[in-house]
């Protein structure tokens, strides 16, 4: 007798879900929304607040893109994922991209077949231990406990670090960072390993984050970044340029304040004129209207915007740029030139 | 005789004595805690030593219960307000709407799951309680389309054209009657399909007709997702396992077979594994570039769940009923379809209700398992977005007592009902 | 069933018609179950198809040889000797034992918490009945994943931190010098295997064994001599021969302790109990056994009270009433549901990861899983491993139902 909504929903999601063919920029012009694949929650990266809105550092580079393609930051449906579901969701196309502060690997743009889109934050993985053990380095952490997040890629590097070094510890793995936490806290682990940026956004949560201090050793290179489904390349590259124009548009010194000003008219600085589409063609070339990295910027500002607002120093979160400065300032961040 | 040796014998009494009090140990309290909890040495061991027990948890819950706070707006805020002792209920004060209806449920729209829920307590009524009129289970039939309209939203029109194909059906299936039940079925099928079909067009057209808000499946979440999960699989499965229970019951091979491989692969499985085929594996098996809501997913694979546990519930039934049911049934000249319509299966789902409760609860419970795929059910709103948040980043008892509580109500609820039923169905058969 | 078609073929073979198929009763379960069949194999063919065009588009492959290679992950508690340097085989192995393990303890601890609760709530003390009732109605209806995550954050709380233990001027003491209980499990003794461990192990084999015989031999003189002999000679048989070999060969078996002083995390030497374990067990058997109090009490009202009177007129004294009339037909009515439990406690263990525990379901169906990205593999694996199980106690159910049936009348 519930047949209906059985059909109806079917049918619902038949419409909704289109078809994820080759051309992952039709399909996505024709829904009208980016299906946008996040973490189920991490503060900072994303996260939906008080008010069921997702935010984060990831949250916006989605939004960034689907300014980009369809001229509407809001025009994004985030569909969270765990560490297990994320993969099988891009390649299965029920999602468009992936953001989900995933690290780029070998096996990972080879075997499973996806294609990393460059890299929205450089990480590392390290350790966040109680202040009053009195452990100054890694090293000294024979024999004790540590809590790890399962299904990442942290689970294998703590196995390395510890291997390769000679010591012996006791894992614990847990599936969220919440729970970690709570382990972390009650002392059933001494040490909680995570990356870096994931140690200092945790830690920023405790009530004394003064008592908790982050070992000097980061044991792994984490680049995160976006990706998505090996052999759209088209798609690819869109996702990939519009992170490389929220990079440059720090660089150039356009932020989403200026953006419009810049955009209205060619300015002196032929790379921003190319960026705004103030001059040639860069829109055509990846397929797109000729003011897409202006919407991309204006959605939630350039790199450094999105970062000071998400995680960096001014939020709870507290996170230097360090690694992720622009290469004028020391950090790695180079985009390729607009031309 | 009274007479006769009333003044001779010195003994025997003259008069009635006054009736006297019990005496203590006997009566009242005394009697009553002397009976049923100081009977004997050992009972008396255990009833302080479980008075202990209960003093331990009281005097460890109530504090908390009683000394929380409701009103703050943070974690920390709270526990500099409540030193220690109370539970920072203030966490429920500012995200019951996440917890209840999930994150993304437009909040000026709460109304609908809310009436919702009221109306299925109506609804339902007609079936659970034989003794009101046969009438309103109008009203259950109505329901489902109803409550689409007011989850889903969009325009009326889409629940009307589905009640319409479903009175298309049935008229069809009574005028062909006659010609057999296979084919009847058939032409009801028939029927309904087209008049969804011409229908799809009307609800086009008509899409601003009483319209709400739509709101689309992947936003419904928190406790009203379990809910939705529990009540559409527990109805869908109903069919599928009274098809399955008939088929394992068949006399037909290869029918018995696919039945049997079936039900007990489902249910030798656990459910975290379908889920799992549900979440990862589900999308290889599809026709390539078809993606269907993770919410419909969910739903094939608890509804398959569901089934094969009905399956079962409903062969006891069938396997109860006396064999002169199924003779008289023969005898009557009726074939198989009319046999297990009018006669087996009436009486075998009636003696399954209990059975088939027992395995809604279960299932209702088992739906909170969906969190681990990464759905906000109200145990993933719990495990994801709150306790994630900055703010409530550690308020593990409060939040995870609400959800015990929410569930332990509804099944509580339901358990009672069912062993109503089974009272009142076992002074049927005596 | 060809034999049987065959035969009414013969018999109508000339007035045989096509809507026969349809009409007649004889040919219509045929044409039935030749389209249930065709429906079957084309649905299977479909999936089939979609599979392999899916895959190809992707450019993957159904492969099982990531179970070769290194699992690259550490597991906390395993039965068998395990690096990260083994195979995703022998991860799987571990899981497989991690998740025996923890069904097997729990199964046990769920009986007894049972039976005692489904016994208790029919006691007359009124106090202890409505306790238990409690107990019983709490854990039915809440889910099982909110009990573990409970249970989990419970044992996590309760525990000292192991610190505590540790140093010269540690703030508490092992108990009995032996046992602690940390937020990070129980530490208790190991077992040390020396030489002569296998005879002590025979001992005990042998003890049992004559303990067995002993009861049996007791038994058949009653039945056969209305003698009954004294019960007591039965934890002689059983005990002393182990006994004896444990002091023959000294040193055969022996005690590892705790250690405080080793390591400034935690304690070492002797064997952890881990928390993980501790809390899923805890939890499974508590909520499981709250099911089976409920098929306990089912099972005992069953019997009628007729039956216990009976026993009694014939001079049973109340033990013997319990031991040969009520429970020997309580447990008919109690052991199906019984096994139906265990089966549903190895199948909610499959949880475990909600508190770190390393199960089948957390190793080959996560941790694996999420590393080599063979989800259809290591999900047909999984499948395949609880189905195994599942149809190994359902078989041992239907044996135990056929016994019974047979002395029904």
């Amino acid at each position: 007798m519930k047949t209906t909504v059985f059909l109806g929903t079917v049918g619902a999601a038949a419409l909704a879900a289109g078809v994820a063919g080759a051309a992952t920029l039709d399909d996505v012009q024709e829904r009208g929304t980016l299906n946008c694949g996040v973490t189920t929650g991490l503060v900072g990266f994303a996260a939906p607040n008080a008010s069921g809105e997702w935010e984060g550092f990831d949250v916006a580079l989605c939004r960034a893109v689907a300014a980009a393609v369809l001229g509407d930051p809001t025009a994004v449906e985030f569909v969270p994922t765990t560490g297990k579901t994320r993969f099988t969701a891009l390649a299965s196309g029920e999602i468009d991209m992936l953001a989900r502060n995933t690290t780029w690997t070998f096996s990972r743009d080879n075997d499973l077949g996806f294609e990393f889109n460059g890299i929205n934050y450089y990480d590392g993985q390290g350790f966040l231990v109680p202040r009053d053990l009195g452990v100054t380095s890694a090293m000294d952490l024979d024999g004790a406990t540590v809590c790890v997040q399962t299904g990442t890629t942290t689970e294998l590097n703590l196995a390395d670090f510890f291997r390769k070094n000679n010591i012996s510890y006791e894992p614990v793995p847990i599936e969220t960072n919440a729970e970690a936490q709570q382990q972390y806290l009650a002392g059933a682990c001494d040490a909680y390993t995570t990356d870096a940026s994931g140690l200092a956004a945790t830690r920023a949560t405790f009530e004394a984050p003064g008592d908790h201090v982050i070992l000097p050793e980061i044991i792994s290179k984490e680049p995160l970044g976006p990706l998505v489904r090996h052999g759209d390349n088209e798609w690819g590259d869109i996702v990939r340029w519009t992170l490389n124009a929220l990079i440059a548009a720090e660089e150039y010194g356009v932020t989403s304040a200026n953006v419009e000003d810049m955009a209205s008219a060619a300015g002196d600085s032929p790379e921003v004129n190319r960026l705004l589409g103030t001059e040639g063609n860069l829109g055509e070339m990846i397929g797109l209207e000729s003011d897409w990295a202006v919407n991309a910027i204006s959605a939630g500002g350039n790199y450094g915007e999105i970062f000071a607002q998400n995680i960096g120093e001014d939020t709870p979160i507290g996170l230097a740029r360090g690694l992720n400065a622009q290469w004028t300032d020391g950090g790695l961040l180079y985009a390729p030139p607009f031309r | 005789m009274s007479d006769t040796h009333a003044q001779s014998v010195a003994y025997v009494r003259e008069s009635f004595v006054e009736q006297q009090t019990p005496p203590v140990s006997e009566t009242g309290v005394v009697k009553w805690l002397r009976e049923n909890l100081f009977s004997s040495i050992p009972y008396a061991i255990l009833t302080l030593l479980s008075l202990f027990v209960l003093y331990q948890i009281l005097s460890g819950v109530l504090p908390w219960l009683l000394g929380g706070n409701w009103t703050a707006s943070s974690i920390r805020e709270c526990r500099e307000l409540v030193e220690g002792a109370g539970g920072c209920f203030a966490v429920l004060t500012e995200r019951w709407n996440q917890l209840l209806f999930g994150f993304s449920y437009p909040s000026t729209e709460y109304w609908r799951p809310a009436l919702a829920f009221l109306l299925l307590f109506v609804c339902v009524a007609p079936v659970l309680f034989p003794d009101l009129p046969s009438k309103s289970l109008i009203l259950t039939l109505l329901y489902p389309f109803v409550a689409y309209w007011l989850l889903w939203g969009g325009t009326i029109v889409t629940p009307i054209v589905g009640l319409l194909g479903v009175a298309a059906g049935y008229v069809a299936y009574r005028a062909t009657i006659n010609r057999g039940f296979a084919l009847s079925l058939l032409a009801g099928v028939v029927a309904a399909v087209i008049v969804w079909y011409l229908g799809g067009f009307v609800a086009e057209e008509l899409s601003g007709v009483a319209a709400l808000m739509p709101v689309e499946s992947r936003d419904m979440g928190g406790f009203m997702l379990n809910m939705i999960l529990g009540t559409v699989c527990v109805s869908l499965s109903l069919p599928f396992g009274i098809l399955l229970a008939l088929g394992r019951q068949s006399r037909l091979p290869i029918i018995k077979i696919i039945c049997i491989t079936f039900i007990e692969f489902i249910r030798g499985v656990p459910l975290i594994t379908l889920l799992f085929v549900a979440n990862v594996v589900l999308a290889y098996f599809l026709p390539p570039g078809t993606t269907f809501d993770l919410i419909l997913r969910v739903i094939i694979m608890i509804t398959m769940f569901a089934s094969a546990y009905i399956a079962e519930v409903i062969r006891g039934g069938l396997a109860a009923l006396p064999r002169g049911q199924y003779e008289a049934a023969d005898s009557l000249g009726l074939d198989y379809a009319q046999a297990m319509r009018l006669i087996i299966l009436p009486q075998a789902l009636k003696i399954s209700i209990p059975g088939i409760v027992n395995v809604a609860v279960g299932l209702f419970k088992d739906t909170t398992l969906v969190s681990i795929i990464s759905m906000f059910d109200v145990v993933g709103m719990i495990r994801g977005p709150i306790l994630a948040s900055t703010d409530w980043n550690g308020v593990y008892w409060e939040l995870y007592g609400f959800a015990a509580l929410l569930f332990f109500v509804t099944c509580y609820g339901i358990s009672q009902y069912s062993q109503w039923l089974e009272r009142k169905l076992a002074t049927d058969h005596r | 069933m060809a034999s049987i078609s065959e035969h009414d073929t013969q018999q109508d073979r000339q007035g045989f018609r096509p809507s026969m198929l349809i009409n007649d009763t004889r040919y219509r379960g045929l044409t039935f179950q030749f389209i249930a069949l065709m429906l079957i194999i084309l649905a299977f063919a479909w999936l089939g198809a979609n599979l392999m065009s899916n895959l190809a588009a992707a450019g993957l492959d159904i492969s099982f040889g990531f179970l070769d290679e290194p699992a690259g992950y550490d597991i906390a508690f395993s039965m068998i000797d395990y690096t990260s340097q083994s195979s995703h085989l022998r991860a799987a192995i571990v899981g497989v034992l991690n998740t025996l393990l923890v069904a097997f303890m729990g199964c046990v601890t769920a009986t007894i918490i049972g039976v005692t609760a489904g016994v208790l709530r029919l006691s007359k003390n009124w106090l202890i009945a409505r306790l238990m009732s409690a107990y019983v109605e709490a854990f039915r209806n809440v889910p099982v994943l909110i009990w573990i995550l409970i249970i989990g954050a419970v044992v996590t709380i309760s525990g000292a931190n192991p610190r505590a233990f540790l140093g010269e001027e540690a703030e508490s003491n092992l108990f009995l010098g032996m046992f602690a209980f940390t937020n990070r499990g129980l530490y208790a003794p190991a077992v040390e295997i020396g030489p002569g461990a296998l005879i002590v192990l025979i001992a005990l084999i042998a003890g049992i064994a004559g303990a067995i015989a002993w009861r049996w031999y007791v038994k058949h003189t009653l039945f056969s001599s209305g003698k009954l002999l004294p019960g007591w000679p039965m934890w002689l048989i059983l005990l002393a021969p182990p006994i004896l070999a444990y002091f023959l060969f000294q040193g055969a078996i022996g005690l590892s302790m705790p250690d405080t002083m080793a390591n400034r995390f935690n304690i070492q030497g002797g064997t952890l109990v881990g928390k993980p374990l501790i809390a899923l067990w805890l939890a499974l058997s508590v909520y499981t056994g709250a099911f089976i109090a409920e098929n306990v009490r089912a099972g005992i009202l069953s019997v009628s009270k007729g039956q216990t009177e009976a026993a009694a007129a014939l001079g049973l004294r109340p033990r013997r009433v319990m031991n040969l009339v009520v429970l020997p037909q309580a447990l008919r009515v109690i052991v199906p549901p019984l096994i139906s439990q265990y089966l549903n406690l190895t199948k909610n263990s499959s949880l475990a990861i909600a508190v770190g525990y390393a199960d089948i379901t957390a190793t080959l169906g996560g941790i694996t899983l999420n590393q080599t990205g063979r989800a259809i593999e290591c999900i047909l694996m999984l499948m395949l491993f609880y189905l195994i199980i599942s149809l190994a106690i359902s078989g041992v159910m239907n044996v135990y139902n056929s016994t019974v049936a047979l002395k029904e009348r």
